[in-house]
């Protein structure tokens, strides 16, 4: 099975000084070089899965007291024999246990090296790997979660059971096909447009999460729009200030802006042209209402921000009525805030009711105010329960990869036109072609294309035939 | 003693027949040598050519100049067309043949070809020179000459038959096997394998009951395989359809611990479509009963085929189980159910051309390669035969591809991912066989067949005047109008809507419930000149008229398909140094030398990932 007969090594703890850092070693003579560098324990008699304390000697010199883990193949990450010696992490001594590893015959793995390997070695597959890298550059708790679920098979697994069900019924479709003179009962069409619809269905299911996917990935995007000087540029500050972990001013590759990204519990929400906030919060007639609705479009979240002292409350509830018009046919959530709470009289307090009153239902108002950084965590806490109701979602298996997304996409449209051609009664020969699309494109997202034999098997193994 | 030969083909069955064939009729001088001159072309299982995707490739041997399609036709003694109910792309063809008239047939066809010369011996090796192939040796002690060999041993490579506990070395029933072989081609590198298949009792007809079975008949206008002018059956004999039930299985289940299925006498591997009575007994047994087809097996003779009750079972208990059978209580047996058990040749180890790698000009056809069906091996024998005979003149093979021959895609499938059953074809397997049709193999192969001088200037002509008299019908189809006058009272008798204004007669045509048969029949006037065609160019035309938005995706889909087959890989490249192509692919890669990286996409293990990789390596 395995065919790199070369050992790799590599630093997989970030490079700089930590409590610890590990170095992991993997390939045929991963733990016989250890060994020869290991004063403890004869490693190479010791069983797989194994932990081992001792010191790292090098030139007869003592580098380090390390902890050494053994894992045999093909019980391992790649499916190879691994090492990996935890040290004390001081980039003298990982430079130093690199060093000695590489004079005694390893190579610097390349840049995911040791999960290609896994790959190449059976233990994952494509979408499996993808993942891998997804979770090494998930940079949020909810990212993370879904980037694990996917490495642990969480989408193969609910990809090959979509396409098992999808091989049964191609297979139900053939059989009166290849086999139309045996004795065997064949699939009536109510049956067929049952199951069809089913696939569809779950097909759909899983395209539709990839927006949810895509936002705990990437960030769910929120909008700021509001009149100038209302106080958006402050609210946003006021947001990253709250945050220790600002990921601020990332430049997306596909992102045509700045964008600023905050994490609330552990998810991130990213400010969609926070560029344009900044820039133009005193310039009158740079927002128009054209850039309001690019906003608008591209958000998950939109915050509306008034100026309850200055605004009406009959002009708020019609904004809000257009911004809901606007986005009625899509999941977005409005959220209205209602900003400088602080420069209320207190004879003015009625206000706040005047508001509820005129609001539809279902819009959830905070009161806040953004100079004097007054219930911001009120505003903080609504995020957070935005982003909990998007990750119950993702215990299911969510779609997050933009190239998955395209192939479920395609499988979907050929099995609708499937379903098209049984309400039209064509016959099993033509439907055949789009079933045949589709289970190609499922394959595309794990790497199993062959097709015939696997819809001959499942004849086989469920019908008697032969004559 | 005998002079030096361009082929000699090994084995007289479909292959080796077909083989002699095609070798000969493109000018090089054959030799067939076979066991024994009075079982030529033997029908060793049942008495039947075609069925569905078999049918085809009968029609495809027999537009690239093969002679199964005529035979088939000269002594069918039933002909029905399975699957009229699909689209045309499922129409399948199917004989019953008289079993001694076919192999009969065969010889006599052989024997009118010039260039094909006999002898009867056992071959026990090949003759062989730094890895070319330069003749073979025979029992009788002769070294026969000859620049390429065809092997078609079908089932006698150290066959092994099996009738109950007994067991005993043979090729057919009472034919002696052949050894040596195998052992010869293992010593030259090769891997092997070992296969098994099965055959029903054989039993008298005058003891049969047939008021207790359901009749089955041929179809009531008769079409025929070749595209030459052989006749349709005037009359035609039928066969007879009953069933097994519970007392039947009980007595079978009864010998299952003298099984040398299930007691592991037999290690070869069976097809999961063609399994044993016992074997359907067993992984079926929530099902009550099993269709068996009674089928003659020639207009004279009274022995009948049995088919659906292959056993290895021990003859009594296959004969007390068969005549429990409702219309088989007097039942009496001819020759016993057997299964046998054969060495092949793993397929991978051969070329598109049916060369192998190892040993130059050495072909392999029919069961050899582990496939299984007369069909199937004719299709082999003929490429075989053709390429072997094209490689001796110096010219350069004819390989066909997957979206031109069923013939195209069992061998793509048998040298790209080999076979661990017995491989027979499906049209399933076919992933464009909206284009692979019966009713146009002519118009896909002769023209390629003649090309490179093997179908005949004859059969060439009749494509081009089915072709132009199609293309003619079409035109006249979709140029001539029809008033609502003329055409609502039709269309209403066939519960379709009517039109409201002129149309073009086409648009009509291509209405699922129309047809253009019942469209002339209703032309009593033959205002619309239709009449003067013939029934094959009419529904050609009604075909390209009605599927044509699936023919033409179809030929889409093949062609950017084709794109990958057009990218050449060397087949001695190194695929060990290739780091970023997982290992099994390497492995495989490494194996099997794809000569194409459409080929490298269909061997499994190879993903499309690893296929992107290839791309990006030959610079595509």
């Amino acid at each position: 099975m395995m065919h790199h007969n070369d050992t790799i090594c590599a630093l997989s703890t970030p490079q700089g000084s930590g409590a610890i850092g590990v170095i992991r070693i993997s390939g045929p003579e991963a733990i016989n070089m250890v060994h020869f560098l290991f004063e403890g324990r004869n490693l190479e008699i010791q069983k797989g899965q194994s932990l081992h304390f001792g010191k790292f000697v090098d030139d007869n010199e003592i580098i380090d007291e390390v902890l050494v883990s053994l894992f045999k193949a093909p019980n391992s990450y790649t499916g190879e024999d691994i090492v990996e010696i935890s040290c004390h992490g001081s980039s003298y001594i990982l430079t130093r246990v690199l060093n000695a590893l590489i004079n005694r015959g390893a190579r610097l793995a390349k840049p995911g090296e040791f999960t290609m390997r896994a790959f190449s070695n059976g233990k994952m597959d494509l979408a499996q790997a993808e993942a891998v890298a997804d979770l090494i550059a998930s940079e949020s708790k909810a990212a993370h979660h879904l980037a694990l679920n996917q490495m642990r098979g969480g989408f193969s697994e609910k990809i090959n059971q979509l396409r098992e069900e999808l091989i049964h019924f191609t297979s139900l479709i053939e059989l009166e096909l290849d086999f139309s003179e045996e004795d065997v009962e064949f699939a009536d069409r109510d049956d067929l447009k049952a199951l069809v619809n089913h696939l569809i269905e779950v097909i759909n299911g899983l395209i539709d999460s990839f927006s949810t996917g895509n936002a705990l990935k990437n960030g769910i995007p929120v909008a700021i729009i509001g009149q100038p000087n209302v106080g958006k540029s402050t609210l946003l500050n006021a947001l990253l200030n709250e945050d220790k972990a600002i990921v601020s001013e990332i430049a997306g590759t596909t992102r045509d802006s700045i964008e600023d990204e905050v994490k609330i519990g552990g998810v991130s929400f990213r400010f969609i042209d926070t560029a344009g906030i900044r820039e133009t919060e005193d310039i009158v007639e740079n927002i128009g209402i054209k850039r309001t609705y690019q906003m608008l479009d591209k958000a998950t979240v939109i915050l509306y921000l008034v100026d309850i002292v200055e605004d009406s409350a009959t002009m708020i509830s019609e904004s809000v009525l257009a911004i809901q018009k606007r986005i009625e046919a899509s999941d977005k959530t409005l959220i209205l805030l209602a900003n400088k709470i602080d420069k209320l009289q207190v004879s003015e307090h009625v206000i706040p009711k005047a508001l509820n009153d005129k609001i539809p239902e279902g819009i959830k108002t905070i009161f806040l105010s953004t100079g004097q950084k007054q219930n911001i965590q009120g505003l903080e806490a609504a995020l957070k329960a935005l982003a909990e109701e998007k990750l119950k979602g993702a215990n299911e298996v969510l779609v997050s990869n933009a190239r998955h997304y395209e192939a479920l996409k395609k499988a979907g449209e050929a099995l609708q036109r499937v379903a098209d051609g049984l309400e039209q009664n064509i016959t099993g020969d033509f439907l055949a072609m789009d079933i045949r699309q589709s289970l190609f494109y499922l394959g595309e997202i794990t790497g199993t294309i062959e097709i015939d034999r696997d819809i001959l098997g499942s004849i086989f193994s469920k019908f008697c035939i032969g004559k | 003693m005998l002079k030096e030969y361009d082929v000699i083909v090994v084995g007289g069955g479909h292959a080796g027949c077909e083989a002699a064939a095609a070798a000969a009729n493109t000018g090089s001088s054959v030799l067939l040598v076979t066991m024994n001159m009075s079982t030529i072309a033997q029908m060793s299982c049942n008495p039947a050519m075609g069925g569905v995707a078999k049918g085809q490739i009968v029609r495809e041997i027999d537009a690239m100049g093969g002679y199964s399609g005529i035979v088939s036709d000269r002594t069918a003694i039933q002909f029905r067309m399975l699957n009229l109910s699909k689209g045309p792309a499922m129409w399948s063809p199917r004989v019953q043949s008289d079993r001694w008239l076919f192999a009969q047939e065969w010889r006599l066809m052989l024997e009118k070809t010039p260039n094909v010369d006999f002898w009867q011996d056992t071959v026990v090796g090949i003759l062989e020179e730094k890895g070319i192939v330069k003749g073979v040796k025979t029992s009788l002690g002769l070294d026969i000459k000859g620049s390429s060999v065809v092997l078609t041993n079908g089932t006698f490579l150290n066959g092994l038959i099996h009738v109950g506990q007994k067991n005993f070395g043979g090729g057919r029933a009472a034919e002696r096997n052949s050894t040596g072989i195998t052992e010869q081609l293992i010593d030259l590198g090769f891997d092997h394998g070992r296969m098994k298949t099965g055959t029903p009792p054989r039993v008298d007809a005058r003891s049969l009951d047939y008021s207790k079975m359901e009749e089955q008949k041929g179809d009531i206008n008769p079409s025929k395989f070749s595209f030459t002018d052989t006749k349709p059956l005037a009359k035609q004999l039928s066969c007879h359809i009953t069933y097994t039930n519970d007392t039947v299985h009980d007595i079978l289940r009864s010998g299952l611990d003298r099984s040398p299925m299930f007691s592991g006498m037999i290690e070869g591997t069976g097809p999961r479509y063609c399994p044993s009575i016992e074997e359907k007994i067993d992984r079926f047994s929530e099902k009550e009963r099993h269709q068996i087809f009674v089928e003659p097996e020639g207009w004279n003779t009274v022995e009948v085929y049995v088919n659906g009750f292959s056993t290895s079972l021990p003859m009594d208990v296959q004969f007390n189980a068969i005549k429990r059978i409702a219309g088989f209580e007097n039942v009496k047996l001819f020759r016993p159910g057997y299964a046998i058990e054969y060495d092949y040749f793993p397929p991978t180890q051969l070329k598109h051309t049916l060369e192998t790698k190892l040993i130059e000009n050495l072909y392999f056809a029919g069961q050899i390669n582990g496939t299984t069906g007369y069909e199937e091996a004719g299709g082999q024998g003929l490429m075989a035969g053709l390429n072997a005979s094209l490689k001796v003149k110096g010219k350069s093979p004819l390989i066909l591809r997957r979206d031109e021959a069923y013939i195209g895609v069992l061998i793509d499938d048998l040298i790209t991912k080999g076979t661990k059953e017995p491989y027979r074809m499906f049209t399933s397997r076919a992933e464009y066989r909206i284009l692979l049709r019966q009713d146009n193999a002519d118009i896909r192969l002769t023209p390629l067949s003649h090309a490179i001088g093997f179908a005949s200037d004859e059969r060439l002509k009749l494509v081009e005047h089915k072709r132009n008299e199609t293309n003619k019908i079409i035109k006249h189809l979709s140029t001539s109008s029809i008033t609502p006058e003329e055409a609502n009272p039709y269309l209403e008798k066939l519960n379709t809507s009517a039109i409201k204004q002129k149309v073009k007669i086409s648009t009509i045509i291509s209405r699922p419930q129309v047809s253009l048969n019942s469209f002339i029949e209703n032309d009593k006037n033959q205002k619309f000149g239709l009449s003067n065609f013939s029934n094959e160019c009419l529904e050609q035309a009604e075909i390209k008229i009605k599927y044509s938005g699936y023919i033409d995706r179809e030929r889409e889909t093949a062609k950017k398909l084709t794109r990958l087959e057009g990218i050449k890989l060397n087949p001695d490249f190194d695929y060990s140094k290739m780091n970023s192509i997982s290992s099994e692919a390497r492995e495989k890669l490494s194996k099997i030398k794809p000569e194409s990286i459409g080929q490298a996409s269909r061997i499994s293990g190879v993903s499309p990932s690893d296929i992107s990789v290839l791309l990006i390596h030959f610079g595509r």
